[in-house]
């Protein structure tokens, strides 16, 4: 990976840019992190291929198989996540004394769990239930 | 008092506490704060997803994802979001170099751009609601038009927000406090793009798939 080194390079060279300035009220919220034009353009470049490959793969019926394709762009979609964390939010592992950095931790484990367990407990207990005939389906429908 | 040491009389009242907090200035703390926000925002969003997950594929014998979306229009809707995700990263830059007035055109750009993903969602819902697919119609469509709405109506405030900041911004000029708010805006404005890749991944392009 060395889109984090190439993040991190590009904060150092705007650091500079602004301690060229000298203003103080540019420092007194640095620490937030701006980014450089650079790294704007690297964010939407790269967001803009990972949105146009699953939409290509979706409506041109690239994949043959509807799983692989799902899985692909599922993945493809989590990249572009941590593409918008870096390049948009300016998220790295020093801002805020790395405070951000471990609430973002802690918030993805949480979704991760919840997430993934919602659908795996739900799923088997739909899976299990008594199964309905599709009379008893008519008659209970509004 | 403590230490069994008592302060000779007429000498200044012994301070427990650390007067000036050096290194904790307000904005830092915003940030901080202000990320947690975000952070429990983001909870919501994956309530509404894993309600979405549980109940994607119950149709009651509706129309489901394949009869109803228009991946056209969602790629369009899709664009419009993260180009103004970009020109707001413009209107920082503008905002670090001080120029007032680059900074206000690029967020009323980005403010149009808002507005038109905001315009393109309402003209889907009431597509949907003309094609017989109203959020009561089935808990596939009930879950959908809570996540997707939830997120429109974010957008929604984040361009009623953007607006008072522009008339802060042309009242009271880059000032620290209007700068440390745009700050704020502008995560929020990232973040609910970030939100969208997951809309449209999961909700859209998946539920085309099957």
């Amino acid at each position: 990976m060395s889109s984090p080194a190439a993040h991190a390079d590009a904060q150092i060279q705007h650091a500079h840019g602004q301690h060229a300035h000298g203003q103080d009220a540019h420092d007194a919220h640095n620490e937030g992190g701006h980014g450089s034009f650079k790294s704007y353009m690297t964010g939407f470049v790269l967001s803009v291929i990972l949105t146009v490959i699953p939409f290509w793969l979706v409506m041109g019926n690239v994949l043959d198989n509807s799983l692989v394709t799902t899985l692909v762009v599922l993945a493809l979609g989590g990249v572009q996540m941590v593409v918008h964390v870096v390049y948009f939010l300016h998220m790295n592992t020093k801002s805020e004394g790395g405070w951000t950095f471990m609430a973002l931790i802690f918030t993805v484990t949480l979704v991760v769990i919840m997430l993934s367990g919602t659908v795996w407990v739900m799923h088997h207990l739909n899976k299990n239930m008594m199964p309905m005939s599709a009379g008893d389906v008519l008659h209970k429908m509004p | 008092m403590m230490h069994g040491e008592t302060a000779p009389p007429g000498a200044a009242a012994p301070v427990f506490y650390v007067t000036d907090e050096e290194g904790h200035h307000s904005e830092g703390s915003t940030m901080l704060g202000f990320w947690l926000y975000l952070m429990s925002d983001c909870l919501i969003f994956a309530t509404l997803f894993a309600t979405y997950g549980v109940l994607g594929r119950s149709y009651a014998a509706g129309p489901s994802p394949k009869d109803l979306f228009e991946l056209p229009a969602i790629a369009l809707n899709t664009a419009m979001l993260l180009f103004s995700s970009i020109t707001y990263g413009f209107a920082m830059l503008e905002m670090d170099r001080d120029d007032q007035r680059k900074t206000q055109i690029w967020l009323a750009i980005t403010g149009l751009f808002g507005v038109a993903f905001v315009a393109l969602e309402i003209r889907e819902f009431v597509h949907l609601f003309h094609e017989g697919a109203p959020p009561w119609r089935s808990a596939f469509l009930s879950s959908f038009y809570t996540l997707v709405s939830t997120h429109g109506l974010h957008v929604s405030f984040g361009i009623l927000w953007l607006v008072t900041l522009m008339v802060q911004v042309h009242k009271y000029g880059l000032v620290v406090a209007n700068k440390r708010r745009l700050m704020c805006l502008s995560m929020f404005w990232h973040f609910l793009d970030l939100v969208w890749i997951g809309v449209f991944t999961v909700v859209y392009l998946i539920g085309v798939l099957e």
